[in-house]
């Protein structure tokens, strides 16, 4: 647990955003000029409180107790009742010290949003927590939580909720065209936090008549969220709920330029509304920009995710998307023999050619990391002779484009009864492997040449290890078959993914472990613990050695296959983990979550170096293009985004799927992007186009404010049906030939 | 949104809250009473409310499950791992692969999963044992060709099209469109290309079905002409393999040779050259696919004896089975007409003797049939004097064989009778698979007439009009054919060179006998033979002449025809002439009729607007040149 990114997964952020936020003096009890470490603090304990909570749920105590030693917390808040309440009261007075401990500093995020900093709101924080102290006492639950959760202690008259709404709802409807569409932004987070206070309060009816009223004015997008909203009504249902945490643990961001930020704060004083105020000031970042407001559109392409836009800073990071350097390819003497076997004549002739085309790449990409900044495993010999014969593949590669489209060729999975949850290829398309929900992972042979055991112990040991086949020898013909099973996982296997040099295959199941298996003796080698809840997805790094894994815990680890241990934790999502993929340079890693945000990881220091918002609905597939330049993202609202890494920004939108899309795959050239979808279709993009047409000027990369070309249609090349079969999984060949995968599914 | 599935019988869906489905307070009060339990009302409405929130939340966590198992249903599986996660214990019991079926009770607003009861003594001692699932298993197929496959606008194309690559599909319809359109170049143009086109193996059953069309446009002579054009592209194109489509398109053509098509009402509708022209394809498919047909030459001899046979049928439905007949060679002639003859002969006689005015157009109709019989029976009885003398003179110079070649072709070619039929030994042709289908046995049982008597009887029948038949046809036909035979010449060779020389052997005699007065029309027409040719003659005229004059002449003096003289210095002058082929066959029989010129010239136009001979309508033998085919009738 050594490498836990103790509170830095959040580097984002405290730079300068808040010099704009209001001050105003009634507002904050500390002078002004505290209120900025106040509040970096603020959002470093809670993103602290966070991660101490995940952890003490995996039982992780040592870890939790490290975390505290180091974060300065000296005493577990659940055991301190009395020191919690006493650092509400207290730091409502004081408002100081770092070395105060996480409850008294959390309780003093409770105490700071008693706006007028009058003493009897105080008393009823108190009281409040007190309560819920009692509560949790019953429960196995985390006492922590409830200090969350106090923050929406604060009394209201809960029949002025919906007056205070509809005035803003007035007001903004009010003012300018382009302000209103930034200040609608409000509406949404507003709503579900003064929804939560009325709950929090017992204000059960005024909730739900709340509630009522005003869910219909939400963005259609939000429905899930809604959804889950409207069946909290009670108090006691708040905790444990973690769509609620969601809100909660992060403060929901808004751009808003800065003349509308003006027009709201006017407002909101001349009205004296505080109520409003305070939860802006409280539960939302509001990141002000200077110049023109963004357009309807220009929000609405952003927004969406559980909390929010990303910050801007947020994705400033240097990220050093370019490709690694080949390695030199010494070719090897033997080579020349099984060249002249493919290819008849001038084998000698190819290999230099062979070796400029690679000299080519050999040029260090300004836009590259440092070639040894992630340590990669050294080439074995037959990774080089595998290269070669990539390199052979690649010379007869078709060129895609509008005008040549691939053909595509269709897996089909019979038989299985609805359970395919997972598909992979290897690189080399010879291999397919299936998760199934039935625990199992099966691997087919897709060429003539059969899957082989390696003989057992005592066989081997007969073998004569000096002769020349000893590789052919050691392979067992008894068990040749087209397809091996895999038993080891007890719950269905979501993710499955293949070595790049075909000796091993990754799974990931609901039990929580990752296995690593054998493609020589079909046997599992290794259950990586370490998430415990269902892990959603997995993946091999491009070299090899790494692999990335996510699940259900929000958290994406990083583990090497010769640790059992991960090497990096990826923390900062607000929901599951729902897939994971590697950048082609393996120095980052991409995660796709349900909190409809994408991040990048740093895979060195484990940094978040890009937070993509836009999608509305879980994001299910990624796909980095082959350069490494971009990203494409597939979610359940059946939109497929395209992102520049460099810029961290959005620079494109394809839409035409119909549901959820399960498989994103770059062609070999990225001249094509492939997308396959629950709607039983696969459809094709020119990838080279949407690329090509954006043209990032400075002020959009420092603004991040962008204009998407409503050019869908132009860009889909290409509609596939399938008979009945969802494609779950897209793979291109070395040559380009697209192969398709999925269950039959016959009602 | 009411997936839960736990409480089957207790859950209520109540109007009001739209959202979510609720537990009534009264169900949680009998739940605990049927554990034990009293609760007050408070305790109840509190349980219930909580009850709700839990499900629904076990609920939306079960979605992600279901989300990523990559399923649109939620399974009670889905569910259970759900509540497993969230400490709670799962339902067991309702484990299904498969939806469940949410029923509906009628009284009350009472939904319920479906649980049937298993028979556990059926189940245990049953002998079906069930063989357990099939296997699971990867099938690859290639879907999208180069990114091709239901983009193509379907339209009008026959179902079975669509699964056509792109390319095919827009050719077949180019094609069917052009041969089927308006525009005669472009129809030219699509049945050359058909002719030739070596890529379309793959559409050829879509034509074949687009042929069989016929019958719905049996009103439309154009139409059925146009496919039996493409019948016949396609049976010329050399790349194609027709295979068992083959007999589609005989059908077809048998079709149009042998219905009473609903064109031929309108007595202006020139049908009878359509039935000619199918004929004519008809032979073409026997003579060139004969491999692929055998099988049917049998089944089609006898459906042509049938129509034959058979008084109903309309006369233009006879007169097909005639030029059928005809097509299928003389020895089809002979078995199937020659013997039915007189039993036709009444029938015919009295048609025509009916000068009333109502009878006047099946007249007219009964008149082509008789031209039809006529045309049949005169190229049998060639045939069968060049058979008798082939079998008599077997061992005919060898060196006549380039010359003869030539001559045998042209002897045949004047549009009526079908290419030199292979007769003693053929290699190839029809006489091959009359042997290979059985036919041969057939034959050999049935006794053949001999010629003698053959002609005997067929001059009963039509007197003067055989003989004159005979003298006509070159008078008639020879005229328009100057210009186009010669590029005959040039494509007739490559192909039946074989044939050729089959048939020539026979020549010598043939030419023996009508070799008499070669000048009166011959010398106009003729054309300096080229020096080879002149020579090979002299010797044909000469020798062979001798050996065969006494069965020629057992035969032509019935048609009062004088033993032939020879004059060999004029005779070779004709028949070398490229252009000559057609004089040469008319003169043989012109040699009775050199004392009158005059009156001979005038029958046969007489007889030309009364019968109008097969092969004789406007622009005849211009196209025959193109073809292989022995007999065209030009549409």
């Amino acid at each position: 647990m050594a490498a836990v990114q103790d509170g830095g997964s959040e580097p984002e952020g405290e730079k300068e955003p808040q010099p704009e936020l209001p001050s105003d003096g009634s507002s904050a009890p500390a002078a002004t000029p505290a209120s900025k470490p106040e509040e970096q603090q603020q959002q470093q304990q809670q993103t602290l409180l966070a991660v101490l909570q995940f952890l003490k749920r995996n039982k992780l105590i040592e870890s939790v107790d490290a975390l505290r030693r180091e974060a300065g917390l000296a005493d577990e808040p659940d055991e301190a009742p009395g020191s919690e309440a006493g650092g509400g009261v207290g730091g409502a007075a004081a408002g100081s010290a770092d070395s105060a401990d996480a409850s008294a500093l959390l309780s003093r995020v409770a105490g700071a949003a008693q706006s007028g900093a009058a003493s009897a709101p105080c008393n009823i924080s108190f009281s409040s927590i007190v309560l819920f102290i009692v509560l949790s006492v019953g429960g196995e639950d985390q006492p922590d939580v409830s200090v969350v959760l106090s923050a929406y202690s604060q009394q209201g008259d809960p029949s002025l909720y919906q007056v205070y709404y509809s005035g803003l709802k007035k007001f903004i409807e009010s003012v300018l065209d382009c302000h209103r569409a930034e200040l609608s932004q409000l509406f949404y987070p507003l709503f579900v936090h003064m929804y939560l206070e009325l709950v929090y309060n017992n204000h059960e009816s005024e909730a739900k008549a709340f509630f009522e009223k005003f869910s219909g004015d939400q963005e259609c997008y939000y429905q899930d969220d809604l959804r889950v909203l409207s069946g909290l009504t009670k108090k006691e249902h708040m905790k444990g709920n973690e769509t609620l945490l969601d809100f909660r643990t992060s403060k929901f961001v808004l751009r808003i330029s800065r003349d509308s930020y003006q027009l709201l704060k006017r407002h909101l004083q001349e009205r004296q509304n505080n109520q409003i105020w305070n939860i802006i000031q409280e539960h939302l970042y509001i990141d002000i920009f200077d110049g023109m407001p963004r357009s309807k559109s220009q929000i609405d392409s952003m927004s969406g995710s559980l909390a929010g836009e990303a910050r801007r800073e947020a994705n400033k990071a240097k990220v050093f998307y370019g490709l690694l350097k080949e390695p030199e390819i010494e070719v090897p003497l033997d080579d020349e023999d099984e060249e002249a076997e493919n290819e008849e004549g001038k084998p000698k002739k190819k290999k230099p050619k062979k070796d400029s085309m690679g000299s080519k790449s050999k040029k260090q990409d300004p836009n590259a990391p440092q070639q040894n900044r992630i340590p990669l495993p050294e080439l074995k010999d037959s990774d080089k002779l595998d290269k070669i014969m990539y390199m052979k593949e690649a010379t007869k590669r078709i060129r895609l484009g509008p005008e040549t489209l691939p053909s595509i060729c269709f897996y089909t999975f019979l038989n299985v009864y609805q359970g395919l949850t997972a598909v992979d290829f290897t690189d080399d398309s010879s291999l397919i492997a299936g998760g199934f929900a039935d625990s199992t992972v099966r691997v087919w042979s897709v060429t003539p040449k059969k899957l082989r055991k390696v003989k057992s112990a005592a066989d081997l040991s007969l073998i004569d290890k000096e002769s020349d086949d000893v590789l052919e020898r050691i392979m067992d013909e008894k068990t040749a078959s087209e397809s091996k099973i895999l038993y080891g996982h007890s719950g269905p296997v979501y993710g499955v993914s293949f070595s790049p040099d075909r000796n091993y295959l990754l799974s990931s199941s609901e039990d929580g472990t990752v296995r690593l298996w054998s493609l020589q003796t079909f046997t599992c080698l290794v259950a990586y613990k370490g998430h415990n809840y269902p892990v959603w997805d997995t993946q091999f790094s491009p070299y090899g050695y790494y692999f990335v894994s996510g699940g259900h815990d929000r958290v994406a680890r990083l583990w090497a296959t010769d640790h059992y241990q991960p090497l990096r934790m990826f923390a900062g999502h607000l929901g599951d983990i729902t897939c994971t993929r590697f950048h082609p340079n393996s120095n980052y890693v991409a995660t796709g979550s349900a909190d409809r945000t994408i991040r990048l990881w740093d895979v060195l220091n484990g940094h978040c170096v890009r937070v993509f918002t836009g999608h509305k609905g879980p994001i299910h597939s990624l796909a980095f293009s082959p350069n490494g330049k971009y990203l494409a993202s597939g979610s359940t609202d059946g939109r497929v985004l395209l992102w520049d890494l460099g810029h961290g920004l959005m620079i494109g939108e394809l839409k035409g799927h119909t549901d959820t899309v399960y498989a994103l795959k770059f062609s070999r050239d990225g001249e094509i992007l492939a997308s396959g979808s629950m709607d039983n279709t696969v459809r094709l993009w020119d990838a080279f186009k949407a690329f090509d047409d954006v043209e990032t000027d400075d002020f959009t990369a420092a603004t991040g404010h962008i204009h998407l070309p409503d050019n869908s249609q132009e860009l889909l090349l290409g509609t596939y049906l399938t008979k009945a079969t969802p494609v779950i999984h897209l793979h291109f060949t070395r040559r380009n030939l697209l192969l398709a995968a999925g269950s039959y599914n016959s009602q | 949104c009411s997936r839960s599935t736990e409480f089957p019988a207790k859950m209520t869906e109540t109007r009001e809250e739209r959202r979510f489905a609720e537990v009534p307070r009264e169900s949680i009060k009998l739940m605990a009473e049927s554990a034990g339990v009293e609760l007050g009302d408070d305790v109840a409405a509190m349980l219930a409310e909580d009850v709700c929130y839990r499900l629904r939340e076990a609920t939306q966590n079960s979605s992600q499950f279901m989300r990523h198992a990559k399923r649109r249903k939620l399974t009670v599986e889905d569910f259970n791992r759900a509540l497993r996660w969230s400490n709670t214990e799962t339902i067991c019991g309702y484990g299904a692969q498969d939806a469940l079926p949410f029923r509906p009770l009628k009284e009350g607003e009472l939904f319920f999963v479906e649980d049937r009861e298993v028979n556990l003594v059926e189940l245990a001692l049953a002998t079906n044992i069930p063989k357990g699932c099939a296997e699971t298993m990867v099938r690859v197929h290639v879907s999208y060709l180069d990114g091709k496959g239901n983009l193509e606008p379907q339209g009008t194309v026959p179902s079975a099209v669509q699964s056509l690559s792109d390319d095919l599909l827009k050719y077949y319809q180019q094609i069917t469109r052009a041969i089927l359109g308006e525009d005669p170049h472009l129809m030219k143009v699509a049945l050359l290309d058909l002719q030739s086109n070596s890529k379309i193996a793959a559409l050829l059953p879509y034509f074949v079905y687009v042929i069989s069309g016929v019958k719905s446009v049996s009103h439309d002579l154009d139409q059925l002409n146009r496919l039996l054009h493409m019948v016949k592209s396609l049976v010329q194109n050399p790349y194609l393999y027709l295979g068992s489509y083959v007999r589609s398109l005989v059908s077809s053509v048998m079709y149009c040779i042998l219905e009473p098509l609903a064109a031929s009402i309108n007595p202006l509708n020139d049908h009878w050259t359509l039935r000619d022209y199918a004929a004519l394809l008809l032979s073409h498919i026997f003579w060139t696919h004969g491999d692929l047909v055998s099988g049917l030459y049998h089944q089609i001899l006898l459906s042509l004896q049938k129509v034959l046979s058979d008084p109903v049928r309309p006369l233009c439905s006879h007169y097909g089975a005639v030029v059928g007949l005809h097509a299928l060679g003389w020895k089809a002639v002979e078995r199937v007409l020659y013997p039915h003859l007189p039993a036709y002969w009444a029938n015919l006689q009295a048609v025509l003797d009916d000068y009333s005015v109502s009878n006047a157009q099946v007249k007219a109709d009964g008149h082509k049939v008789y031209g039809a019989i006529l045309v049949a029976v005169e190229r049998l009885l060639k045939m069968k004097a060049v058979s008798l003398s082939a079998s008599a003179e077997g061992g005919a110079a060898a060196l006549q064989g380039s010359v003869g070649g030539m001559m045998g072709f042209r002897e045949s070619s004047p549009g009526l009778s079908p290419p030199p039929e292979p007769l003693s030994e053929p290699p190839l042709g029809i006489a091959s698979h009359l042997q290979a289908g059985g036919a041969g046995c057939q034959w050999e049982e049935w006794t053949p007439v001999s010629l003698p008597d053959m002609y005997c009887e067929l001059y009963s029948f039509f007197g003067d009009s055989l003989a004159v038949r005979f003298s006509t046809g070159p008078a008639l036909g020879g005229a328009p054919s100057a210009t186009p035979i010669q590029s005959s010449d040039t494509r007739k060779e490559p192909g039946s060179g074989a044939a050729n020389l089959e048939s020539t052997r026979k020549m010598p005699q043939l030419t023996a006998n009508m070799n008499i007065s070669p000048r009166q029309d011959g010398s106009p027409r003729t054309e300096p033979a080229p020096p080879s040719l002149a020579t090979a003659p002299g010797r044909l005229g000469g020798a062979p002449k001798r050996k065969k004059g006494g069965q020629s002449r057992d035969i032509f003096p019935k048609a009062r025809f004088p033993p032939p003289q020879v004059g060999p210095p004029a005779f070779s002058f004709l028949i070398g002439g490229r252009q000559m082929g057609r004089r040469c066959q008319g003169r043989r029989f012109q040699t009775s009729f050199t004392p009158t010129p005059s009156l001979t010239s005038l029958p046969p136009r007489a007889y030309a607007h009364k019968l109008p001979v097969i092969g004789r309508v406007s622009k005849p033998v211009r196209r025959w040149t193109c073809s292989h085919y022995s007999l065209y009738l030009p549409l």
